[in-house]
């Protein structure tokens, strides 16, 4: 029994890497991820990863950050202490526009970029899961589960064929921790 | 896809031959990774002086009030808010190469965005302390926050400019911030990854578990669009706030309907500038000549020209339309620049912004580092000149001849000025010694389509219309980092 528990194969080229991807995928070998250095386009639509809704969450915040600032401003210059200044009405709704602006972007802003990191998993001090540590340098990853994809040495024939510079067989799922 | 190639007629974005991945990463990284160089530790030493000169003349006037300043009953501001304005305006091109350059599509924004960005950030953050150094009693700053209080609650007055400056400027910095900070993930996680030690612990805390993976890319794509398409209208409202400032009142001089693009205007002329005056040194003490090539260099340029001659569009409407308007005040005031007392103050502001920018309509000034460097500081000098001209020289002649005063600066306010350039080259060099200068992620992206060597191995391949070989060969005669002798023989 091996004790390979994931197979890497390491590509120095993103298009060599797709094809890399569609070979496995005519093989029916199924890809547990892929690392880059740098975002590849259409590798999603390969790997059939949804599109992302980050953008339902940043339209929302957005509203809700409108929303909050023209209530208070309400409140403070309508409501609560409405000011006599000229005879003007203390409803002055274009002088609402810059603070209604400002926290709507605001709120996109942070509601969307924590959205991110929440189900991203990332916060400061969340230890790195690296499979391979050059996956951020200069190493295009696609890593495959070792548990039931058998035999190893297929998989590993098929990442060299297609292109691949060299095939990790890795003992432990992330190198990083220590 | 990376392999798409783009048309030859279009320049190359990275020029050198052999670039590889792994060359950007260690191109990029060689400041971060090695002990600094004997420039460096001159050019901080310069630095941390002026910010030490900076807690020094601040905290005189903590201690001795706003008194200790030059101010006088008739010019109630001066420098403190023409500091203030030509920072804002600086910190704006920062975000505008990240955000506006990206909805633009604009490629050779990815080895730019990253310093300018930071830039941006020290920008604000040195026109905030101004904004704080002017209340002379810092903690009343809470004050400019609605949060309820013992008198009533009296909240601020949302019809005012400032208040609206007070978010702008607030809402501003901080999604800079989240922008700027979100995209360094992936290169900080490149440096935790080469690092050993003590370094790497630092560097994994920072980089928040980047890996790299596709639903991370995917939706850190995502969130760089969105937060690009919310800052374009933010960086636009942030200096449209600031005019307004101005604009709002009853003052000759400032009470014009122009201002809000006139600022937004000036302040992209003028951060641009600074941003070429960090880039062209930066790019040379660095040695990233590959990677901030003579093209990053002309398109910088060419929206200077654009941008300043904007502002002397809008300068010469603002004459005309002080003469139309047949308000002899209005009227007075801007013949009061040239023949008033502060006549060099004006010459300084028109000679430098309008008269010296024209100079780039040459390409031999756009393509020159060294005078394209000069003519970037003639421009922050140009705009610094312009606030102070709308500031000071509005103010000092008002409407009853008996107030007339002129304004002289205390060597407070001289060490306040001078301090924030500290402040904001301590910053930028410690920027540049811990964090990668240069997005290296995006900068991978275009090695295979955009790169000088990809581009000549599609020379040397053949297929292609001569012509545009030959437009492009042509092109590639202006670049400073491009060995041309390669390329007599393809």
């Amino acid at each position: 029994m091996s004790s390979t528990k994931f197979i890497l194969g390491l590509f120095d080229d993103p298009d060599v890497m797709m094809e890399g991807i569609s070979k496995l995928q005519k093989n029916s070998v199924p890809i547990y991820d892929v690392y880059t250095p740098m975002p590849i386009h259409g590798i999603e639509d390969k790997l059939g990863v949804k599109p992302s809704r980050l953008g339902y969450a940043a339209f929302m915040f957005g509203c809700l950050g409108g929303t909050t600032i023209f209530s208070l401003v309400y409140y403070f210059l309508v409501h609560d202490w409405p000011m006599d200044i000229g005879g003007k009405p203390a409803f002055a709704a274009p002088n609402f526009i810059p603070a209604t602006f400002e926290w709507t972007v605001l709120f996109t802003a942070f509601g969307m970029t924590i959205t991110f990191f929440f189900a991203t998993h990332l916060f400061p001090g969340r230890a790195p899961r690296v499979m391979d540590f050059r996956a951020t340098d200069d190493r295009f990853v696609i890593a495959i589960d070792a548990k039931g994809n058998i035999p190893h040495a297929d998989i590993t024939n098929l990442l060299m064929e297609a292109g691949a510079v060299e095939v990790k067989h890795n003992d432990r799922k992330y190198v990083s921790y220590e | 896809m990376a392999s798409h190639n783009e048309s030859i007629i279009r320049e190359p974005l990275i020029t050198g031959s052999d670039i590889t991945y792994a060359k950007i990463t260690t191109d990029v990284l060689r400041p971060v990774e090695n002990a600094p160089t004997k420039a460096w530790w001159i050019g901080f030493s310069m630095a941390a002086v002026g910010a030490c000169l900076w807690v020094f003349a601040v905290s005189w006037t903590f201690w001795f009030g706003v008194g200790s300043w030059g101010l006088n009953k008739t010019v109630g501001w001066a420098w403190d808010i023409t500091g203030f304005v030509w920072w804002v305006g600086i910190g704006h091109a920062g975000t505008l190469i990240s955000a506006i350059l990206l909805l633009f599509r604009q490629k050779w924004r990815n080895s730019i965005n990253r310093s300018a960005e930071a830039m941006t950030i020290f920008a604000v953050i040195c026109a905030a302390t101004y904004i704080v150094a002017h209340m002379g009693r810092p903690w009343m700053f809470v004050y400019s926050l609605p949060l309820p209080n013992q008198y009533g609650s009296l909240w601020v007055n949302f019809n005012s400019p400032l208040i609206w400056d007070v978010f702008a400027i607030s809402t501003y910095f901080s999604v800079s911030l989240v922008f700027w900070y979100t995209g360094l993930l992936p290169d900080l996680a490149t440096i935790r990854d080469r690092a050993t030690g003590i370094r790497r612990r630092i560097y994994s805390v920072c980089s928040f578990g980047w890996t790299g993976s596709v639903k991370t890319w995917q939706r850190f794509e995502t969130v760089s669009l969105i937060l690009a398409g919310i800052s374009t209208p933010l960086v636009l409202s942030v200096h449209t706030i600031v005019s307004m400032d101005f604009a709002t009142s009853l003052e000759p001089g400032w009470h014009t309907t122009i201002f809000p693009p006139y600022f937004v205007a000036g302040a992209i002329f003028s951060g641009f500038a600074m941003v070429q005056t960090l880039l062209l040194v930066t790019r040379k003490v660095l040695g990233l000549e590959n990677y901030i090539t003579m093209f990053h260099i002309e398109s910088m340029n060419k929206i200077i020209l654009l941008t300043g001659s904007i502002v002397g569009v809008a300068y010469m409407t603002e004459f005309f339309i002080a003469y139309y308007s047949g308000g002899e005040y209005e009227q007075y005031t801007f013949l009061n620049r040239f023949i008033g007392p502060y006549w060099w103050a004006g010459c300084m502001m028109y000679g430098c912004n309008v008269l010296m920018t024209q100079l780039m309509w040459f390409k031999k000034v756009r393509t020159n580092i060294a005078i394209s460097w000069v003519l970037s500081i003639v421009v922050n000098i140009g705009m610094w000149f312009e606030r102070f001209v709308i500031i000071v020289t509005s103010l000092h002649r008002d409407y009853i001849p008996s107030s007339w005063a002129m304004f002289y600066p205390t060597w407070v306010d001289l060490s306040v000025f001078i301090g924030s350039i500290g402040v904001f080259f301590t910053c930028f060099l410690l920027f540049i010694r811990v964090f990668p200068s240069i997005a290296m992620a995006e900068v991978k992206l275009l090695v295979k389509s955009s790169s000088e060597q990809g581009k000549k191995k599609l020379l040397a391949e053949g297929h292609l219309d001569p012509s545009h070989a030959e437009f492009y060969k042509e092109s590639l005669t202006k670049f400073d980092s491009v060995d041309l002798s390669e390329y007599e023989k393809v």
